[in-house]
């Protein structure tokens, strides 16, 4: 299974998440968040872009907690809750959020 | 909720070659949901599982250490570390990472989480957990 970007086809997993992170750019993340019927706007970017680089810190993705926990340190309790991450994100911002953002599936996501 | 009960993951064996040190760290991962309190110890060939600067290139497998650094994010705060274990394959406390947690009650202060022990002490600890997981 592969998402077909500008011409080339990047491997992916049977729910989505791509098999070598290394191969993630932004036009696959456009490509991605389309078949999740999802519009990456501003917000969405922003939360995409803090996986990326806990991911790159870590070597992890965060679970939920830890991701809101994270995000109300640095950009505030009006984007550190669940509820915000969840109108982002309608299924799950650790699913979505990080299959877009390349990552692997995280840890004890159920 | 009934009250948390004392958990600890004995980690003895090296970082790779066999799948026990990552399948430990991804169980203290999930297991941090539960919020119970979670202590981890660090014995044996176990203590080059947080050496610093580890290069898997050449092993072809992924260098999962800097996992250890994001514990302090899951409430994971106490490291115990053996330090006979460390002394008898001529390690010192530098030849670890830093390994810190941010302190919520003492306005995120970060603190560290190493707890450096001797083999009496890394005993009386084991004895006062409820639950004792060995990798």
């Amino acid at each position: 299974m592969a998402y077909e970007v500008n011409g080339t086809t990047v491997e992916h997993d049977e729910e989505g998440y791509l098999t070598d992170i290394n191969e993630w750019n932004e036009a696959i993340a456009l490509e991605i968040a389309k078949g999740q019927d999802l519009e990456m706007n501003e917000e969405r970017w922003e939360v995409v872009n803090f996986l990326r680089n806990y991911y790159d810190e870590y070597q992890v993705a965060p679970a939920i907690r830890v991701l809101t926990k994270a995000l109300a340190k640095t950009m505030g309790p009006e984007k550190g809750n669940n509820k915000y991450l969840y109108e982002l994100f309608p299924y799950g911002p650790a699913k979505q959020a990080c299959m877009i953002a390349g990552l692997p599936k995280p840890t004890g996501c159920i | 909720m009934s009250e948390a009960k004392k958990f600890l993951y004995v980690n003895r064996r090296a970082p790779y070659g066999t799948i026990y040190a990552l399948e430990s760290l991804e169980v203290v991962l999930i297991g941090a949901a539960f919020d119970q309190d979670v202590s981890l110890a660090f014995i044996d060939d176990g203590v080059f599982q947080i050496a610093k600067g580890q290069d898997t290139k050449s092993l072809g497998v992924k260098n999962f250490s800097p996992t250890y650094r994001a514990l302090g994010d899951y409430g994971v705060t106490k490291l115990y570390v053996e330090k006979e274990s460390l002394a008898e394959r001529g390690l010192t406390e530098d030849d670890l990472m830093p390994i810190i947690y941010e302190d919520e009650n003492d306005n995120f202060a970060e603190k560290p989480s190493l707890i450096f022990v001797d083999r009496a002490e890394m005993a009386k600890m084991m004895s006062e957990q409820d639950i004792v997981l060995s990798f």
